[in-house]
């Protein structure tokens, strides 16, 4: 095609009344499309679809009332509560760790190393993962020695214990809080030298500063990253696996047992399960969306 | 002399000398010190809790021999036949993952920024929707849909390591249409194509000796990312290959061997810095991308 027919019709998109002529452009699009209906929303639809049919394939809302159930009610609790909290924990963490490192005048080495380090340890999850933190906080882990012998405190006495809620959250605090430093520190560099001079002329103390105009600013990003932390959190299902053996009841491992076989003696409320994730997810991606908008509004440069 | 002036002035006056204390007197150094400290108190968390279970974890591998340090749990897991096969496997899986998914995701973002922008918001919606079914949901989904009939994809070996790649290239749209997209936006991508197109190339030659080269460091980074989430990836792998892959291997080795378990940690750890390094190597001097991989 010339250049002068695609700048036609680039020119012709932008008229308000359709092009009359058909544009052949659209087929270049269609194998991203055909992958993504195969291998992506035909797979959702046919677990959509199972959560809503019995084992005849009549419609029944059945499955779904079957979620409401303590033993899978407990499941999604603990799920969302893990998720939460280390994606609060980590989220704030990052986000002081990722100000330290770029805001409080810390040599530009640190910037750099952290960010490299943050890169690293986001994508360190999963069985190995597991295996670190097994190694360090497990029964016989340097750490848990180390208190032991050195400071006398045994924390497995103390109640702790690396394959329950709080082992769990601390191992993945590993790669939660990490992912918040990658992805706040550009929205922190994005707050204007100006701003922060401009409060200063108005008198504005550190405090003010912060709670009038850097806060505010950062906010949506913050809180969306959070969010986005916490649909980490949720879907994760190695790490959970590799570290407990399966002995949590996350949702996760519910469904990965159910594959396996059907434990839950019902493929309909498998299917319902994996459905109740997806609208968790979905929700959450919803708020993260509509927040990531909102900080948009302030980085343009 | 207007005596507006006169009067604007000492004000403008005040301001900056109001200013200049705050930048330079004895109050704001006091407080950048004081910020210092608790920026390396930070500082000082965050690596340990970076590096803590990472020695925790090498000093656990060192530990296979009683009594001394020695290097025998590596040595046990680099003898081990099982471990070089599936590596083996996994890097072959990494490999057309990102071969797959460079030749399905960069010519798309490429033709959605010269002739359809007005696609650009669905495909990425499109790109998101990983991060809305998680990998346990999807394998469970492409388990029910590709396992009976009419496709049974996962009677043959070669249809399951398909349905094993096309899952690793879901896994992987996010990371790699940002990536793309990102190189795409540095460069301008309508003259780029026009000035080809008026020296008489084709559109193969438009994208892989005009686009394309200039894509490298994005195609890179997204590749090295795709790899690295690939390589270790368990949750899918599990279920449509279970143990021909190296996820699954080291969760078996974890179940019955400690010591060789921390070596495979640290052996995993090593490959995820190598990957990570190569990607800032290949980024130098280019805008910052993402090295952002997904929940596992």
């Amino acid at each position: 095609m010339s250049s002068s027919s695609s700048t036609l019709l680039a020119s012709g998109a932008r008229r308000p009344k359709p092009a009359t002529r058909f544009s052949w452009a659209w087929l270049g699009v269609v194998p991203f499309f055909a992958f993504a209906t195969l291998f992506l929303f035909l797979p959702s639809f046919v677990l959509f679809v199972g959560s809503f049919q019995d084992a005849k394939g009549n419609f029944t809302l059945a499955n779904i009332a079957g979620l409401f159930t303590p033993s899978i009610l407990s499941a999604y609790w603990i799920t969302i509560r893990i998720s939460a909290v280390t994606a609060v924990a980590g989220g704030l963490f990052g986000f002081f760790l990722a100000y330290a490192g770029v805001m409080s005048g810390l040599p530009r080495w640190v910037r750099t190393s952290m960010l490299t380090f943050a890169g690293v340890a986001s994508n360190f999850a999963g069985v190995p993962l597991a295996f670190a933190f097994i190694a360090t906080l497990g029964r016989l882990g340097l750490v848990t020695v180390l208190l032991r012998d050195v400071f006398h405190i045994n924390i497995y006495q103390g109640g702790f214990n690396l394959y329950g809620f709080l082992g769990l959250s601390l191992t993945y605090m590993y790669f939660q809080f990490p992912l918040m430093v990658l992805i706040i520190t550009p929205a922190l560099e994005g707050l204007r030298r100006d701003w922060r001079e401009a409060a200063e002329n108005l008198g504005a103390t550190q405090w003010q500063y912060w709670r009038y105009v850097a806060l505010p600013i950062l906010l949506p990003s913050l809180l969306g990253t959070m969010i986005l932390l916490f649909g980490n959190a949720f879907g994760a299902y190695a790490t959970a696996l590799a570290l407990t053996g399966g002995m949590i009841n996350l949702v996760t491992i519910l469904i990965g047992s159910q594959i396996k076989g059907d434990v839950l003696h019902n493929v309909g409320l498998g299917y319902a399960l994996a459905l109740g994730m997806v609208v968790v997810m979905a929700v959450s991606m919803a708020g993260y969306y509509v927040l990531r908008r909102r900080s948009e509004r302030w980085m343009r440069n | 002399m207007p005596p507006e002036r006169r009067a604007w002035e000492p004000d403008l006056l005040k301001c900056r000398s109001h200013s200049w204390t705050r930048f330079y007197g004895p109050d704001k150094t006091m407080r950048i010190r004081k910020l210092n400290i608790w920026g390396w108190v930070w500082v000082t968390a965050g690596v340990l809790y970076f590096f803590v279970p990472l020695i925790a974890t090498f000093e656990f591998s060192l530990r296979a021999k009683k009594g001394t340090l020695s290097l025998l749990a590596y040595q046990r897991v680099l003898e081990d036949p099982q471990f070089w096969r599936t590596f083996g496997f996994s890097v072959s899986m990494g490999v057309v993952t990102i071969l797959a998914s460079l030749i399905l995701i960069a010519p798309t973002a490429y033709w959605i920024r010269l002739r359809l922008p007005r696609l650009r918001p669905v495909v990425e919606f499109i790109t998101l929707m990983p991060f809305v079914v998680p990998a346990i949901v999807l394998v469970f989904g492409l388990i029910r849909l590709y396992s009976g009939k009419p496709f049974a994809l996962t009677n043959t070996v070669v249809g399951t390591d398909m349905l094993l790649v096309a899952g690793y290239m879901v896994l992987a749209l996010p990371y790699m249409y940002r990536a793309v997209d990102t190189g795409l936006a540095a460069i301008d991508v309508r003259t780029l194509t026009e000035a080809a197109q008026s020296l008489g190339a084709g559109w193969g030659t438009i994208l892989f000796r005009v686009v394309f080269p200039n894509l490298r460091a994005a195609l890179l980074s997204g590749a090295f990312l795709t790899f690295a989430m690939v390589i270790g990836e368990f949750t899918i792998a599990s279920f449509l290959v279970g143990m021909n892959a190296f996820g699954p291997y080291m969760s078996q080795v974890g179940q019955n061997k400690a010591y060789e378990s921390s070596s495979l940690a640290i052996i995993s750890f090593a490959l995820t810095w190598a990957l990570m390094g190569l990607i800032q190597f290949f980024n130098r001097g280019a805008p910052e991308q993402g090295q952002m991989g997904g929940a596992r």
